[in-house]
């Protein structure tokens, strides 16, 4: 075409970065590649191709891992780790200022080899994923430097097994070794085997920077290898994003072996668009929203929710956007949708399309490159809830979506789903905005706006989208652990007896479940019996129904969540207060049901523990964060919902206040199942709750066996947590039966905890009983 | 509609032909003043702005085609001098420039033979000098007016002042808008201003100037082209250059964005001419993926889209030298105006 027919068409024509300081980096390194181990790359085995997907074309053979090379990998990280450590936070923070350096002076060669190896857009790899990774770096090089005055009496959990995703490669990776390095860990990652080519460089960079050998490791291979490394005993600490089905095989394959984990898996986010937004930029969010990076990404606006009065405009707009869109070489920097990872995902995106009956499915009649795993945008409207496609996560670059009416019948559609990653709301109502964004399960929530980050901001996922935060300081603690060692717990057993009971009128303790004393429903009841074998009284025995029963009450007791901080404190003095009058009962019931003279400290540390909890009920802020944008990221504190938890069995009415006193305090209602051996102080203690305005559901007290029933509540769906001080062996079945909706586990793993002591209340407890939710309100007029 | 709907239609390679507005849409007749609609008009500052900071990245022309992208911004250019020590010896200069942008030597290379730019764009004493310089082209010339840059001025008179530009032979009338009824809400005395603006300009076309800068907000920028297109607008028009904040990419977006409303709504094509501050060649790519972008190709020509400029073609011309020898040029290689 002459400048004259370009003149009069005015087409785009192409504009490709070129790739040759990429393939001549991928020439240097003999186009094969080994693991980098111990600060060394080894020399490269049996393999597999690693491919553009957007030609086909091999750009260099990877090695899969073996079990000898995952062991050397973890063997290098525990060699390392104590030196690192040691190191200092301020002697880690130059090594990572020197590594995010060297990403940035290395910042466009990244970028091509990004775009080479997964097929996107050189413009996402260049503006967005290679800058954030380097934000990442930098700010947790802060992190480090602040780390020992900011966070005292915390140390490193050791060495972390990580496990990332093809859609973000360089980016998943800075925001997994960045913490672990900040807190003092050392490193086995493994990069998905599609895409492996940037940690490979980024292992490179980190000769560069010097980096101690053996503080990063980077084994390559498939799922096998990420399986060897989760389950492998030198790892304490597995980080992995990447599907639910994945994250859900991992939380199995953990279960009891004492592993901290953090989950970020998939999603399917709610778009939900305001009659008052404004409706083209809502437009071009979405363009933002499905078709970055493909709508490879888990945090994808993929399920549009359109107010029914401006559906039809807002789809005609969309419709228009999408016709728009220029799909082709990821090279090229006029492109806006560039190669599916493979063509295994472009064909599974399209199976999912093609199954889907209903609805309105337009694709964008835009020029699709004829080789090269390239799907076009898609969009399909007049969905229901009901059809699969607005359940199942797509993972490619089709957005479904149906119309709602009123605000409320907005979040509930919102909030149907398995999900809970990110959401984002557009009206220009700040009234409703702001109403509107609390009340959605998600993780994060963009308000007119969507796919904001920043290594300030938490990101991570409510529900089945996992647990955990990445960024800020919320995402650090991931990566750390108290200072000092526990010791071990001793299973703690009934006093057995066949005495007579003490004179006087025979008592009935019953549950408490609903703010009402229940029967079992089993009908069962256990004797208990006092250390010199006198007989307390019988204690009933809960089983899966009558937890079912104290879920059902607590979930009714949603109104709990939205009581004001203020309120719930006055509840929680009020408890203080009736416990108080009444100390003298309960520490000599302490006293006969274990068997010590302890029962007048016990009560005197429950009541002061009830007195924190009143204290922090207003005060366990969320966090305005700096983030590179004129608004705000505030990183909210939201109650996590129903927690289920065992309470300690060594301290009867203490351990029990200890676990409700931070689940009240925060919002959360509990299904409490007491200490086995020493129920009776618990039951008690209903009548606490009873006579100081706890609401019913609030808090449900069970008695009951530890080890039968910890499968039923670390199961139940609608259990958002599970925790357990159990001095039985449950913390393995309770992380095992998670996995189920994969609620959040805090468990014991079988260490001792002296509730007597400051380790027994406070900032612990408050975050587990809280998610935090990352709200970005931009704004400007 | 057209009160011209007999003229030749547009050939598209005959650039000479390509800067006639009259002959080739038929004319925005308006609409009643509707504020329903108005009032439903959204414009979210953050979201805007991250589009336009985007979209330079997500658009790049190179090579061949930024070469003839770069003679449309040309074409598209309404060349302009407004200021008090204009006098016709330098309006003459000015049309002479306009007749011939660009190096003979250079056009030939590329191909672009005949290229000129839009229009000239001077005040009310300018016209008849530059009428007369521009005898035997196609070249319209157009008056800044209504009291510009202010637009203060007695309303009779702001009214007379159009009517003796067109009468001096201006075929193009760049009026600005009264920015205190925007910031009164007062949008039935903007509408009945831009409606006698518009009689008062009879056959020449209205570019109505909104003062952006001055307006205080998106939304406000949006609900002022919206009145003004439904009082009859031809173009609009962000700035006088004399704010201190002129065109900016946010700005013309949402602009963008109520041209393509309003044409949704009525099916009148209204033009578009950011004014002010685009002074560098990719400035102007930038401008023209915009419009691509949002409005669609049929914008990006001089019946639809100018550049008020006065210093971007030199930057353009150096741009052009260069892809014509590969190297980078100079300044003092080019004519001035």
């Amino acid at each position: 075409m002459s400048v004259r027919d370009i003149y009069d068409t005015m087409a785009y024509g192409s504009a490709p970065e070129s790739a040759a300081d990429a393939y001549a980096w991928l020439v240097d390194q003999g186009d094969r590649f080994g693991h980098f181990i111990d600060g060394t790359f080894t020399e490269p085995g049996e393999g597999f191709d690693s491919k553009n997907p957007a030609t086909g074309e091999v750009l260099a053979t990877l090695t899969q891992a073996t079990a000898a090379d995952v062991d050397a990998a973890v063997a290098a990280a525990r060699k390392a780790q104590g030196k690192w450590e040691r190191l200092g936070g301020p002697g880690r923070a130059r090594y990572l200022y020197a590594l995010a350096r060297l990403l940035q002076k290395h910042a466009r060669l990244f970028a091509v080899l990004e775009t080479l190896d997964n097929g996107k857009p050189i413009r996402e790899a260049r503006d967005i994923d290679v800058p954030l990774a380097q934000r990442h770096i930098y700010f947790h090089a802060g992190l480090a430097q602040l780390l020992e005055s900011e966070r005292p009496g915390q140390q490193a959990l050791g060495v972390c097994g990580q496990v990332i995703p093809w859609n973000f490669p360089l980016l998943m990776l800075s925001w997994k070794i960045a913490p672990a390095l900040a807190a003092g860990n050392t490193v086995v990652l493994k990069p998905a085997e599609w895409t492996s080519l940037t940690a490979l460089l980024f292992a490179d960079i980190c000769r560069q920077a010097g980096l101690p050998k053996g503080v990063v490791n980077i084994v390559t291979g498939d799922g096998s290898v990420g399986e060897m490394i989760v389950a492998h005993d030198g790892i304490d600490k597995v980080a992995f994003t990447g599907s639910t089905a994945v994250g859900r095989r991992i939380r199995e394959v953990t279960a009891g072996q004492g592993k901290a984990l953090t989950l970020e898996l998939g999603g399917k986010s709610p778009y939900v668009v305001f009659d008052d937004a404004d409706l083209d930029s809502a437009v071009e969010g979405l363009v933002d929203a499905i078709w970055f990076n493909q709508g490879q990404v888990c945090c994808a606006g993929s399920r549009l929710l359109v107010q029914e009065g401006v559906a039809d405009r807002f789809h005609d707009k969309l419709r228009h956007r999408m016709a728009n869109l220029r799909m082709g070489n990821p090279l090229d920097k006029c492109i806006d949708i560039g190669a599916m990872v493979d063509p295994v995902q472009r064909d599974r995106v399209a199976k999912m399309v093609d199954a889907c009956t209903s609805g309105q499915t337009y694709r964008a009649d835009i020029d699709t490159p004829q080789t090269g795993a390239f799907y076009p945008p898609t969009l399909i409207t007049g969905l229901s809830p009901a059809d699969p496609l607005m359940q199942e996560e797509i993972f490619g670059p089709v957005l479904v979506g149906t119309t709602f009416r009123t605000p409320a019948e907005a979040v509930q559609l919102a909030n149907n789903t398995r999900y809970g990653l990110a959401a984002s709301v557009w009206s220009e109502n700040l009234n409703l905005a702001l109403d509107v964004a609390p009340k959605l399960a998600a993780g994060v929530v963009w308000v007119n706006g969507t796919n904001m980050f920043d290594a300030a901001a938490p990101f991570g996922g409510v529900r089945e989208s996992g647990f955990g935060r990445e960024g800020g300081w919320e995402g650090l603690s991931a990566y750390l652990k108290p200072s000092g060692t526990s010791k071990k717990l001793k299973p703690i057993e009934p006093f057995p007896g066949n005495g007579d009971p003490d004179d006087g009128i025979d008592r009935t303790p019953k549950l408490y479940i609903g703010g009402k004393q229940a029967r079992p429903d089993g009908g069962y009841s256990r004797t208990i019996h006092s250390r010199t074998g006198k007989l307390l009284g019988q204690v009933p025995i809960a089983n899966r129904k009558d937890i079912r029963n104290a879920v059902e009450a607590a979930r009714g007791a949603s109104a709990w969540a939205s009581t004001p901080g203020h309120a719930r404190a006055q509840i929680l003095y009020y408890m203080a207060e009736n416990l108080s009058a009444r100390a003298t009962d309960f520490a000599a019931q302490i006293d006969a049901q274990t068997g010590t003279r302890t029962g007048k400290r016990e009560v005197e540390a429950a009541t002061s523990r009830l007195f924190t909890y009143a204290a922090w009920a207003d005060k366990f802020d969320g966090q305005a964060h700096g983030v590179p944008l004129r608004g705000m990221a505030l990183a909210m504190r939201e109650p996590v919902g129903v927690i289920g938890a065992i309470c300690p069995d060594e301290a009867p009415l203490l351990g029990l206040v200890s676990v409700l006193g931070p689940v009240m305090a925060m919002g959360n209602r509990a299904v409490l199942l007491t200490s086995e051996p020493f129920p009776l102080p618990a039951l008690e203690f209903v009548q606490i709750l009873e006579t100081s305005d706890v609401p019913g559901g609030v808090a449900n007290i069970l008695t009951g066996s530890h080890t039968e029933l910890a499968p039923h509540l670390a199961g139940h769906a609608d259990i958002d947590a599970a925790w357990s001080f159990s001095s039985s062996d449950v913390s393995g079945e309770i992380e095992r039966a998670s996995a189920g909706n994969l609620k959040r586990t805090w468990v014991n793993n079988g260490h001792a905890r002296d509730w007597f002591a400051p380790e027994a209340e406070g900032r612990a407890f408050l975050d587990q009983a809280t998610e935090v939710k990352t709200v970005w309100v931009p704004y400007g007029e | 509609m057209s009160d011209t709907q007999d003229a030749p239609a547009p050939t598209q390679t005959d650039p000479a032909q390509m800067h006639l507005p009259q002959a080739v849409e038929p004319r925005n007749a308006g609409l009643p003043l509707d504020l329903g609609w108005l009032r439903s008009v959204q414009a979210n500052t953050s979201a805007i702005e991250r589009r336009a900071k985007t979209l330079p990245g997500r658009r790049s022309v190179k090579k061949d085609h930024q070469a003839a992208w770069l003679c449309r911004a040309i074409s598209c250019i309404d060349l302009t001098t407004l200021s008090g020590d204009d006098t016709e010896g330098r309006v003459r200069r000015l049309c002479a420039k306009a007749r011939q942008p660009v190096r003979h030597d250079l056009l030939e290379a590329l191909g672009m033979e005949g290229l000129t730019v839009g229009a000239v764009c001077v005040y009310h004493e300018m016209v008849a000098p530059a009428v007369a310089a521009l005898q035997g082209t196609n070249i319209p010339v157009a008056a800044v007016s209504t009291g510009f840059p202010a637009g203060l001025s007695p309303f009779p008179l702001r009214v007379a002042e159009i009517e003796a530009s067109t009468a001096a032979g201006a075929r193009e009338i760049d009026i600005v808008i009264s920015r205190r009824h925007v910031l009164t809400g007062n949008w039935q005395a903007l509408y009945d201003e831009m409606r006698a603006f518009r009689e008062a300009c009879g056959e020449a076309h209205v570019k109505a100037i909104l003062a952006t800068g001055e307006l205080g907000s998106l939304r406000n920028v949006a609900r002022a082209s919206l009145v003004c297109m439904m009082a009859g607008a031809d173009f609009i028009k962000t700035s006088t250059g004399k704010e201190s904040v002129n065109a900016t990419l946010p700005v013309t977006l949402v602009m963008l964005r109520a041209i393509r409303e309003y044409h949704a709504a009525t099916g009148w094509r209204v033009g578009y001419k950011p004014a002010g501050g685009i002074s560098k060649a990719k400035d102007a790519l930038v401008y023209l993926s915009m419009i691509k972008e949002e409005l669609g190709d049929r914008w990006l020509r001089p019946d639809l889209f100018r550049f008020g400029a006065s210093s971007l073609l030199g930057d353009i011309e150096r741009q052009l030298e260069h892809h014509v020898t590969g190297d980078y040029s100079a300044g003092w290689r080019h004519a001035v105006a």
